[in-house]
């Protein structure tokens, strides 16, 4: 489905509570993409990409930035709506993702409700892995027509 | 243990450049394959003046800053015991690329749990553009695990 074709379906009236967001699966994690991540985010704290540093730590690897994993959260969101759409959107880094994990990011609508005149709901949104662990643990609020 | 003098501290405030070709990284970075992220026609053809800043970036703009580290040589903060709890956003508009945008991060609590065993500090900042226009505005939850 495209992003157009989803945007298409997110009409408030048409909501319900339960209602799930589509799915974003991730391959699985790889030392590049953790490479790829540090010089585009400018989050260079080696511990996610410097395993001598992450060991004398006391990590046994390295391990995902958790803004990385919101980034692919955000990606449901504006895969469903436009961007405009999110008032609010707030994670908690529950466990670390490793290196070879493959993440499924996924929503699901818990409230609908109207404020400041708009039609909004709410979203519980998880990241979670191959064995259905959570990572990240979330809420947004989108404004809906 | 953290100070708790540092509660309501405002942190030195810094102005970032939102640059196109950072954004086309960052999107390469996430495996973004929406094209508003990345193509300027295709941003165009979907209402935006230039490519939009998406949602988590704005974070990495926060961290943009001269001294990275400066609130953790502040407080203390051992980077082998930094953990990052919690982050959220509260969106009142777009930014893009080209846009200039300001970030004025404070203080705004500092507590421990399980009998010092984890120190909390909340940080939130608040984002304008070079309009003065209020984008948005960030929260961290920062722990840090102390020895027992």
């Amino acid at each position: 489905m495209s992003a157009d074709q989803s945007r298409a379906m997110s009409a408030w009236s048409d909501l319900q509570v339960g209602d799930k967001i589509p799915l974003l699966q991730l391959p699985p994690l790889t030392r590049l993409t953790l490479a790829l991540y540090c010089g585009a985010s400018g989050d260079h704290n080696p511990i996610h990409v410097d395993t001598d540093f992450a060991k004398s730590a006391g990590m046994p690897d390295v391990f995902a930035h958790g803004m990385l994993s919101m980034a692919w959260l955000s990606r449901v969101l504006t895969n469903w709506v436009p961007q405009s759409a999110i008032r609010s959107f707030g994670v908690r880094f529950a466990a670390l993702t490793q290196v070879g994990e493959s993440i499924t990011c996924a929503g699901v609508v818990t409230e609908k409700f109207e404020q400041d005149g708009e039609h909004r709901v709410r979203l519980s949104l998880t990241t979670t892995n191959e064995h259905g662990d959570i990572k990240l643990a979330g809420n947004a609020v989108m404004a809906l027509n | 243990m953290i100070d708790r003098k540092y509660i309501g501290h405002a942190l030195p405030s810094h102005s970032a450049l939102v640059e196109l070709g950072r954004l086309q990284f960052f999107a390469k970075a996430i495996g973004q394959t929406d094209p508003i992220y990345t193509d300027l026609a295709s941003a165009r053809a979907a209402g935006h003046p230039s490519l939009p800043v998406p949602p988590t970036f704005l974070f990495c703009l926060e961290m943009a800053s001269p001294d990275p580290s400066h609130m953790r040589n502040l407080l203390g903060i051992d980077q082998k015991r930094l953990l990052h709890g919690e982050e959220d956003f509260t969106y009142h508009r777009m930014a893009y690329a080209g846009d200039t945008l300001t970030f004025e991060p404070r203080i705004d609590d500092i507590y421990d749990k399980k009998n010092g065993a984890l120190d909390f500090v909340i940080r939130t900042t608040r984002v304008t553009n070079q309009r003065g226009e209020h984008v948005a505005d960030l929260r961290a939850v920062i722990v840090q695990r102390n020895p027992v």
